[in-house]
Formats: structure tokens, C-alpha cells, sequence
């Protein structure tokens, strides 16, 4: 049945919290502008926007860690000052942040108890957390050390933290960031269940499908700004796209026609050990990338996509050379920058202080890869004529937007710089380019350039392998998928053929036993 | 009312340049307050300190010759601490490049060597003062230890070598059991600039180890090495930039430097080995290189601001009676304040209000 009405069923005549004119100023800088926000009991809201539009500084204020400079909270109509979550909590609203807060050293219970604000003891606390996660079908081990459970466990562990509270309000800040497409399904069906419950949810995301499917209502901020509250369920996603973006996304095109050449990364049955405890061990990896080809690699996080990077990068050097092949030269002993100079290129994850220097100039970042291979440096000095031409080269080429010619690395945006760092590698001419969640934090405008770029690179006749966490994007640039899970990488899938099923069933590791098992057999 | 500090969005220029004049400005007025405690007349302590040293010619000379060694070690450091590898020790590292070099002086003594004594001196100087450095970098590299203390203990070590050397085997047998080596040869001493002055060719040394390092920091791709290691360690080795490397690298260089500056004070100024040929000037260095920003024209100022000190501290103890630790008091006082300022390189103060109610009042 198609729901009309633009607001959900509402079961009193008051909203539970209202934002009323809400602001929040830094400086000069307004990170909300007189905000209204009707959030109703029973309902799932959600709160639509891209990087920098006000979503985190909005729900921060709700949840007591931000004081607004103007306007005021209602809950239940009544004016409500927060000095801090404590009081939030107190008052009946919980809320799971992104980024997990967890000792990895600890267990389960401990790290509850450490968020509890409550006197029970800690038995009566470990029986009533079993109770509350079995019954929300989360299942967790109270006695568990956190760093031995996945990704999506640790998440459920924040939930059920903040389900102990008894809230009547849960906030959610991209929950599903981190999990497969299984693991998002049992996620809506507790947040279904917390709604029938009478409970208020204010749902933070920027996945578009996922939010029509859920929420009953759903607000749009841009520019720290409200744009609109619609019904998602009767909005397209390219219209909730518009609205958030404010203008209309470019279509990334994959080129006509790509030659496939020669293998140019090939990887031949890597394994490395971690060089941390609670890193993941690297198991048989092998895989073949020819030129003019993009192979993506799914996975939730930390499956040994990080150490799949050092390896390729040369950050962690293997002890065979052969392993690591590029442009037909065994090069797994060889230093990043004799990889460099071989004709590979990387673009890490994190963009300050991994892939910039954040406190130096830009001009400085690109002489950062820019040293070994070209004209940056002749006899040991600096041409500072060619590190600023680079700099120029990639501002207008992949339209980085900055307030002078050369400033530090930190004043960037995140959109602006990942297009300075993707440019940088680009602009070298790599034979094989090896990128690691190219649009993470990345407005929508800045990713598509950057999605574009990876394609062009490849219809030029390059290999680019790209890790990424977002399933949308590896379709929509990738020739082939393989997913990673506990260090092992599976069989790669052309494209046409890789459901978001099937590779959610390997995200979770459902084929790879089957493998493993065929693998024992064999040997 | 609530003053916070809040982050900028780029180091501030301004502020980089300003922050140690500020330092320099609460230490004087700290300073100001300790003289009075003392029961001395402030006014006139500052003048001593800081105005009379700069009004006779002897002082001036006098203030460069102290600067060489603070400059020449402090240039070292700089690299040191731009690479985040802590060098307490050049204090050790000064007085080991003095031992090694006199040696050399100490075995021509009345013989008929020629020129090359003073040139083999300065190097085997240096070359100590690195391979002593070493000993710290290396055992940080290849065993983790603190680099901190090791380096600040072997102080120790090389102080307790020199006190034997002239207490037992080099000793001056004409010397009346002082504790000290004969005065050199004139080919095993640093000749001075000007006839019957105190300026030395040391002097010229430093302002070359100036330039060396102005020139090293900003237009090679070493020190933009130097550079990254300490700013952003984890992108320096994706620049393929090896940290250990440069931990050996720059304690070799800042061990040579403060070497080369030990055996110039001893075949310069001072003329034979002898103990207490340093009031300090490896920690002082240190306060030297932060007053300078670790920037090599800024530490050749610092070092010789720092300089003033230990001549206006000996003004002011000469006539008025100040203890001469109160120079280090000084000094002490015045890296306080430079670390503190160094903060408002990054950060900035700001006056909030602190209950968001009265924000609401204006609506």
C-alpha cells in the first residue's frame, strides 16, 4: 500500500522532541541555522545530508554534548536544557555514534558497565545484558573481549548499550556503515521492533534506498540549513539526492569501449603476518589485474583490507619477492618507492596524516609522492617550480577548490582533498593504481569526479584495484568484485553477475568454508 | 565568562614569529619579580643583564664567542627535534668532540707538526661527537630504548672521562696539579679574527653551519625528509620514507656539530682541556634551537639573545652580586614560556560565555 500522507501515523498530539530554531555558531562559522525538527514517538525520522551539512552537530545538541547558541529543545513539548549526555540519558535518550567507543582489551560486560550510569552491580548488569541482547535477537557473549568479535558485533554491543538505558528516543548515526547487506536486513528488523515498541528513532544516513525503505519521515539539511521534511517513501532517490546536494549529480559514464592488455598487478599467493595483535592475517591472496581494468574488493572493515594495502604499497615489505608482481617485475621486497618508480601509484584511506602531511603545504604533499620518479628533485634539491606545477596541475584538472595556491594540507576539505591526493597519483601516469575507499567522507559532487577520474584512468590503460566499503560504488565503476573476509580474498565476480546477495553472503563469509574445505581437499 | 582555547584552522605566521618575543617579554617580567624577591633593584639587574654587555666593544666580541657554540649545537638539534628524535645529550657530545680533538693536540705538544694539527683536530672533533651520538640513536632503533635518557645520561659518562684525562694522563706537568692539559701549541689553536681580540674563526664556522642548515631544511629533499618524519610520521612512510634512517641521520649531524663546537671552545677561547669547559652550552642549545623555531636564522638570533645572558649574567654578578645561577634560572624560565607560547602557534583564546541561557537571552 502506498502511504500519501507526508507524516507517519502519530500517536499523541505533541511531537516527543522538537527542535525549535535551533542554532549552533563556531566562530563565524553557523553549523546550524535555525533548525525545526518534529521528531514523533513510533516513528523512524530520518535525518538526510551530506559531510559538513549539520547532521552530527544537530544530534550532538540533542544528545547534550553540543550547547546551542540559539533557539531551544522541546520534549514533549516542554523546554529541555541538556548540559551534557548524562542528562540526555536521564531524560530517556540513547544514542550509538559511528565510530565506536569500545576497549578492545575488555570485555563485553565491562564495556557496558563503563558506559552505565546506573548502581546495579555488575552480575545483576551482565544478566540483564544477556536478557535485553536475546531478546532483541543481538546474541553477545557478556564475557567476550571485544577485539575478538567482527565489526557488526561490536556495533551490536553499542545498541544493546543503549537499548540497556530503556530509551525513549535512539539516535543512530550511520549505522550501517560497517555492515553487509545481511547484517543491515536483522538491523531493520530491531529498529521495525523498537518503533512498534513506541520508541522515536532519528536515523542518520546518506544511503538513499535503505532510508526510502525504512523511515517514515525524513529531514534534509544542506549548509548546515534545513531543506525540507518529506515522506522518503514518496520521494525518489535522485530527488532526495537533489535535495541534499542542492544541485544534480553528474552521471559517472564508463568509456565506450576499454582494451584489456597485459596483467600489470598480479598477486600470487600472498600471506603476512600482522604486524600488530589485533591485526588480520593475510591467507593465500592471488588475484590478476590487467590494464585498462578496475577490480573492486568489497568487505566490512577490517578483513584485512588495511593490510592488503601495505602489502601492495610497500609500507609492509613480503619476504617473496614474487608474490607482488607489477608491470612483470617481482617487486614484493621492493620499498614504496622503487613500487613508485615501477609505475604503481596508492591513494590510502586516510587522508590526513597517511596520505598528506596535514600540517604542510600542498606543494610539499605532492613532492610526499612525487620525489621518486619525475623532475621534483634534481641532486638532492627541491625543484619548488615543479612540486607548485603539480599542485596547479591537479587543482584544475579535478576542480580543487582552495582559498590560495598553496595552502596547508588540514584547511582542505575532505572532498577537496581527496581530489588534490587522487589528482596527484593521476596526474604521475601510473600503470597500476592501487586506491583505498576513494569517496569515504566525500561529498557527492568531489566523488563523482573522483569515480570518473578512477574510470578514465583505466580506459587509459591502466589497472586500478579498489577497495571500498560502499557496494554502490564498486558496481557502478568496477569490471570485477572480490570481496575480502578474515584475511582470505574470494574468486573475483564480473560485475553483471554480482548480486548485492551473493556479495553480501561472502561479505559475511558464507562461501568461503565451502572453498576452504574443496582447498583441504585438494592438498 | 570562559576563555578557551581554540584550534586554528592554519598555524598562524604571525603568532610563530611573535611567540618567543612574548615568552621573552613574560620572563622578563618574571625575572623582574625574582630580583625584587632577591632585594635588588629590578630596573638596574635589567640593565645589567640585557643593556651593558651591548655598550662595550670586549662584550660584543665576548657575545659572539659565547653564541658560536649555542648556535653551532643548537642548528644540530633543530634537526633533531624536527625529526621527533629528543637529543638531551650534546652537552656529552660537546665534550667529547673537546676530548677527541685535544688529543690530537695533546700528542703533537712540542713537536714539529705542521698545519694540519688544528684541520685534524675540528674533524676528529666532529667525528667523535657523531659516533658518540650514535650510541643513543642506535639503541633507540635497534632496541626501542628512550633516546631521551640515554643521550642525557652519557652527559655523565663523557664529563667523568674528562675529569680523568686531566686529572691523570694528559695533565700539564708544569701545571701546578691543576687539573689540566698544557696550553696548546699555536698550530693546535683556533686563530682569532682580530689581532689581540677575542672573535675567533669559529665564529665563521657557525654562521656557515647557519647557512648549511637553512639551506638543507628548506631546499633539499633531506630535510623535507627531516621534516615529514617528525610532522606526520605514518605519511613520511608512505613517502617512502625510512625513520630510523633519519634517527641515525640527524644525531650523527647534531653529535658532529656539537663535537666540532667543543673542540673550537677548547682550542679557541679556552686554549687546553680542562673541566668546566661548558657552562652548559649543550642544554642551553636546546632552549636556543625551540627560542629559534627550530628554524636556523631564528636560532641564530636566539643563540645569541641566550649568549647575553651568560654575559650579563656574569656583569651581574660582578656588580651587583647576583648568584650566577640565576642565569640558568633564567633560562629556565624562558623555555618555559617558549613551549607555552608555542601553543598559540596552533591555537587560539577565546572569551565564551558559558551557560548557553544567556546566548538564548538575545532571542
Amino acid at each position: 500500500m502506498r502511504d500519501t500522507t507526508s507524516a507517519a501515523p502519530r500517536t499523541s498530539a505533541t511531537p516527543l522532541l522538537q527542535t525549535v530554531g535551533l542554532t549552533k555558531r563556531y566562530g563565524s562559522f553557523l553549523a546550524n541555522d535555525k533548525i525545526d525538527l518534529d521528531v514523533w514517538s513510533q516513528q523512524i525520522h530520518a535525518l538526510l545530508g551530506e559531510n559538513g551539512a549539520g547532521k552530527s552537530t544537530l544530534v550532538k545538541t540533542i544528545y547534550g554534548l553540543v550547547q546551542p547558541s540559539e533557539g531551544e529543545l522541546r520534549w514533549e513539548g516542554q523546554t529541555m536544557v541538556l548540559s551534557g549526555p548524562s542528562q540526555a540519558r536521564a531524560r530517556g535518550i540513547g544514542m550509538v555514534f559511528q565510530h565506536f567507543s569500545l576497549f578492545d582489551n575488555l570485555t563485553v560486560a565491562e564495556n557496558v558497565a563503563l558506559g552505565l550510569d546506573g548502581k546495579e552491580s555488575f552480575r545483576e548488569m551482565s544478566a540483564r545484558l544477556e536478557q535485553v541482547s536475546r531478546s532483541y535477537g543481538l546474541p553477545l557473549d557478556p564475557k567476550r573481549e571485544v577485539w575478538r568479535l567482527s565489526v557488526g558485533e561490536r556495533q551490536r554491543i553499542e545498541i544493546v548499550r543503549a537499548l540497556m538505558q530503556n530509551p525513549r528516543f535512539l539516535i543512530l548515526d550511520e549505522p550501517t556503515a560497517v555492515l553487509t547487506p545481511q547484517e543491515a536486513d536483522q538491523l531493520f528488523v530491531v529498529l521495525e521492533r523498537l518503533k512498534s515498541e513506541g520508541r522515536a528513532i532519528l536515523y542518520i544516513s546518506h544511503k538513499l534506498e535503505e532510508v526510502k525503505r525504512l523511515c517514515d519521515t525524513a529531514t534534509i539539511l544542506r549548509g548546515g540549513k534545513k531543506v525540507s521534511t518529506c515522506n522518503p517513501k514518496a520521494e525518489t532517490a535522485a530527488s532526495l539526492a537533489r535535495m541534499m546536494v542542492g544541485t544534480e549529480i553528474k552521471e559517472v559514464k564508463p568509456a565506450a569501449s576499454r582494451k584489456i592488455t597485459v596483467p600489470r598487478l598480479v598477486i600470487n599467493d600472498l600471506n603476512l603476518e600482522p604486524d600488530d595483535a589485533h591485526g588480520v592475517r593475510l591467507k593465500g591472496i592471488s588475484l590478476e589485474l590487467r590494464g585498462g581494468e578496475i577490480l573492486g574488493i568489497a568487505g566490512v572493515a577490517g578483513n584485512g583490507q588495511d593490510e592488503l594495502f601495505a602489502a601492495l604499497s610497500g609500507e609492509r615489505l613480503a619476504s617473496d619477492p614474487g608474490t607482488i608482481v607489477i608491470e612483470g617485475i617481482a617487486a614484493g621486497h621492493l620499498s614504496i618507492s622503487r613500487r613508485r618508480k615501477l609505475g604503481a601509484a596508492f591513494v590510502p584511506e586516510e587522508r590526513l596524516g597517511h596520505g598528506t602531511a596535514p600540517r604542510m603545504r600542498l606543494s610539499e604533499n605532492a613532492l610526499l609522492t612525487g620525489h621518486a620518479a619525475g623532475n621534483m628533485v634534481q641532486h638532492g634539491f627541491v625543484n619548488t617550480a615543479a612540486t607548485l606545477n603539480a599542485v596547479d596541475r591537479a587543482t584544475e584538472t579535478f576542480d580543487v577548490r582552495k582559498a590560495k595556491r598553496d595552502p596547508e594540507a588540514a584547511s582542505l576539505s575532505g572532498g577537496n582533498l581527496q581530489k588534490f591526493i587522487v589528482g596527484r597519483e593521476i596526474l604521475r601516469n601510473p600503470a597500476v593504481l592501487v586506491v583505498s575507499q576513494p569517496t569515504w567522507g566525500v561529498d557527492a559532487g568531489a566523488a563523482a569526479v573522483i569515480r570518473q577520474a578512477l574510470l578514465d584512468l583505466a580506459a587509459g590503460g591502466a589497472a586500478v584495484l579498489v577497495t571500498s566499503q560502499d557496494l554502490d560504488e564498486l558496481i557502478e565503476i568496477s569490471d570485477r568484485i572480490a570481496v575480502m573476509f578474515h584475511g582470505h580474498l574470494s574468486a573475483s565476480l564480473p560485475t553483471a553477475e554480482a548480486s548485492r546477495e551473493k556479495l553480501g553472503l561472502l561479505m559475511g563469509g558464507s562461501s568461503l568454508e565451502t572453498k576452504e574445505q574443496a582447498h583441504a581437499a585438494d592438498t | 565568562m570562559q576563555l578557551i582555547l581554540e584550534k586554528r584552522a592554519e598555524r598562524s605566521k604571525t603568532v610563530a614569529l611573535v611567540s618567543p618575543l612574548i615568552a621573552i617579554g613574560l620572563t622578563i617580567v618574571t625575572m623582574t619579580i625574582l630580583f625584587m624577591v632577591l632585594g635588588k633593584n629590578p630596573i638596574s639587574a635589567l640593565y645589567v643583564y640585557f643593556i651593558v654587555p651591548l655598550t662595550d666593544g670586549y662584550s660584543l666580541q665576548e657575545i659572539a664567542v659565547k653564541a658560536t657554540p649555542l648556535v653551532m649545537i643548537a642548528i644540530g638539534l633543530s634537526l633533531c627535534y624536527l625529526a621527533n628524535a629528543w637529543n638531551i645529550g650534546a652537552e656529552g657530545q660537546f665534550l667529547m668532540g673537546a676530548v677527541a680533538g685535544s688529543w690530537i693536540a695533546v700528542k703533537t705538544q712540542g713537536t714539529e707538526a705542521g698545519h694540519w694539527v688544528l684541520p685534524a683536530m675540528l674533524l676528529l672533533g666532529a667525528v667523535a661527537g657523531a659516533l658518540y651520538a650514535l650510541i643513543p640513536a642506535i639503541c633507540k632503533v635497534r632496541f626501542g630504548a628512550s633516546e631521551i635518557l640515554t643521550s642525557l645520561m652519557l652527559v655523565y659518562v663523557a664529563d667523568l672521562l674528562l675529569d680523568y684525562l686531566v686529572r691523570g694522563p694528559w695533565r700539564d706537568p708544569q701545571g701546578f696539579n691543576f687539573p689540566t692539559t698544557a696550553e696548546f701549541d699555536p698550530v693546535a689553536t683556533v686563530p682569532t679574527l682580530i689581532e689581540g681580540g677575542r672573535l675567533h674563526l669559529g665564529s665563521i664556522l657557525a654562521l656557515i653551519v647557519v647557512a648549511a642548515g637553512a639551506v638543507l631544511l628548506g631546499k633539499t629533499i633531506k630535510g623535507f625528509e627531516i621534516r615529514v618524519v617528525g610532522a606526520a610520521p605514518r605519511a613520511a612512510r608512505f613517502g617512502g620514507f625510512n625513520a630510523n634512517q633519519l634517527i641515525l641521520l640527524t644525531f650523527a649531524i647534531s653529535g658532529a656539530l656539537a663535537g666540532l663546537a667543543g673542540i673550537i671552545e677548547v682550542a679557541g677561547p679556552v686554549g687546553h682541556l680542562q673541566p668546566g669547559i661548558s657552562p652548559g652550552y649543550g642544554f642551553t642549545a636546546i632552549i636556543v634551537a625551540f627560542l629559534g623555531r627550530l628554524n636556523p636564522i631564528g636560532i641564530l638570533i636566539a643563540g645569541l639573545f641566550l649568549a647575553l645572558t651568560f654575559i650579563g649574567g656574569e656583569q651581574a654578578q660582578i656588580t651587583m652580586k647576583i648568584p650566577l645561577d640565576v642565569t640558568k634560572v633564567f633560562q629556565g624560565i624562558l623555555l618555559f614560556y617558549v613551549l607555552a607560547c608555542d601553543s598559540l602557534i596552533l591555537y587560539r583564546f577565546r572569551i565564551v560565555s558559558s551557560s548557553p541561557q544567556v546566548a538564548r537571552g538575545a532571542h
